[in-house]
């Protein structure tokens, strides 16, 4: 049997949209992959102790702006601190420019800006995920 | 994999998930943990959950959960949604309703595609439950979307089997069609805050009447309101009083040698089918034996009956 890619989509912080993470989670779904999705107003240590008990590949994030980044500096602080740092962490939404390159320091390896097309997150995702 | 098992089976989450994985994978070496596994297990009360979609399974499962965590037991979930047989992908939505179990260490939350299974329960839902039944969960809920055969496979593996209705037209009627009756050991009928709700349980206590023979058990009808916490208490006490019945009437060792009987049976059919198909000689058979078939030189039946012939000798 084949194994099969399994993603997290959580929406941290506190604001109450969730269409974007929506989309995304059902584009993910139609390319094979099975996304377990969390809905909003996720903590970092919420986000974090699912993606352990479902033990997924990926954890995607939907993210409104680099103001969240100690949140997700905690994601990938816990996720380490767990020894589940093999975890692609990836995120999406309206990211300003200038937050793209702190964010991938804080270990969110993938960033896709508005208008990413969907193709592109699965590509990456099928590509950057560990074996 | 034996490390995972005993470790696992000391209550480390980590393992007991990365566990789950192996068995959805059907790993090769999966035996050689279920062997350890399996001498820990057989503790759990086990609960299945079905009912159409939107019932509001998964909101009342996160209310008997929290019940249970107040009479001091540990909760194990595993919720199946169902796989798209055409991209395999899956959507899996049952923890938005469980969000508030997420930080409970006494709790164990799984969501599971059911992975080609033709609308039946997926065939590792009996590993998962073993292996948290091993790692100490008191009570493990299973959550079934109520479509086809995975509401009949549930009571295979449930101690107590619970269907959910909602108040609405032809619900109850269309309960009696597809089988459900049987298959219930407690009927709760959920949104009792919408209107409606007086009429549909009484129409399921009449239809239970019907069916009912005296020296019986009936099966009881509960009303709740899992969005707004109202009920639980008495279904879960009703999930007990049944669970005491199955005891006390010599029922339970009969319901578990069931839920065996579906498992090794559920072994069998993974292991053929990966004999027959995933194997490179037999897929190669297969392959020919399909040409074949399109060419009109064999018929389904023989083709089938060469590749038996093959596996028994
Ligand atoms: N009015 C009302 N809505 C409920 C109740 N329980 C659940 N719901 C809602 O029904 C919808 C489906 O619930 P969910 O638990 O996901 O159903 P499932 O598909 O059976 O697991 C959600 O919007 C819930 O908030 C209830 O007791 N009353
Ligand atoms: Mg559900």
């Amino acid at each position: 049997m084949e194994r099969k890619i399994r993603v997290l989509v959580a929406k941290p912080g506190l604001d109450g949209h969730d269409r974007g993470a929506k989309v995304v989670a059902r584009a993910l779904r139609d390319s094979g992959m099975e996304v377990i999705y969390t809905g909003l107003h996720q903590t970092a240590e919420m986000i974090v102790n699912s993606a352990l008990q479902e033990d997924v590949d990926v954890v995607g994030l939907s993210l409104l702006s680099g103001a969240h980044m100690t949140l997700f500096r905690d994601v990938t602080d816990l996720l380490k601190e767990k020894g589940m740092d093999d975890v692609l962490v990836v995120g999406g939404g309206i990211i300003p420019e200038e937050d793209v390159t702190p964010l991938k320091e804080a270990g969110i390896r993938g960033v896709f800006g508005p208008g990413t097309p969907l193709e592109d997150i699965i590509e990456f995702i099928k590509g950057n995920v560990k074996g | 994999m034996k490390d995972l098992a005993e470790r696992a089976v000391n209550g480390d989450d980590r393992a007991v998930a990365r566990l789950i994985t192996h068995a959805e994978n059907c790993h090769p070496d999966l035996y050689e943990a279920m062997r350890i596994i399996h001498r820990h297990g057989g503790r759990a009360q086990v609960i299945g959950i079905t009912g159409v979609m939107g019932a509001g399974k998964s909101t009342l499962i996160a209310e008997i959960a929290l019940e249970y965590r107040k009479r001091g037991k540990t909760v194990g979930i595993i919720a199946i949604d169902p796989t798209s047989p055409f991209t395999g992908g899956a959507l899996l939505g049952d923890r938005i309703r469980m969000s508030r179990l997420t930080m409970d260490p006494g709790i164990f939350i799984r969501s599971m595609g059911t992975r080609g299974m033709l609308g039946g329960l997926t065939g590792a839902v009996y590993d998962v439950m073993e292996i948290m039944d091993a790692s100490g969960k008191d009570v493990i809920i299973v959550e079934t979307v109520g479509v086809g055969q995975a509401e009949v496979d549930i009571i295979k593996i449930a101690d107590t089997t619970l269907v959910v209705l909602v108040p609405g037209l032809g619900d109850s009627i269309q309960t009696i069609k597809a089988g459900l009756m049987e298959i219930a050991d407690i009927f709760v009928v959920n949104k009792a805050d919408v209107p409606g709700i007086e009429r549909t349980m009484a129409e399921i206590e009449s239809m239970i009447d019907l069916g009912h023979r005296p020296g019986v058990r009936k099966t009881p009808v509960l009303a709740t309101a899992a969005k707004e916490c109202k009920g639980i208490t008495e279904l879960v006490d009703a999930i007990e009083e049944h669970r005491e019945f199955i005891v006390g009437s010599g029922s339970l060792p009969d319901r578990r040698r069931k839920r065996y009987e579906a498992e090794l049976v559920e072994i069998i059919r993974k292991r053929l089918m990966t004999m027959i198909f995933d194997e490179k000689v037999f897929r190669e058979k297969v392959e020919s034996l399909i040409g074949r078939i399109e060419g009109k030189e064999t018929d389904p039946y023989s083709a089938a009956e060469e590749i038996l012939d093959g596996l028994l000798k």
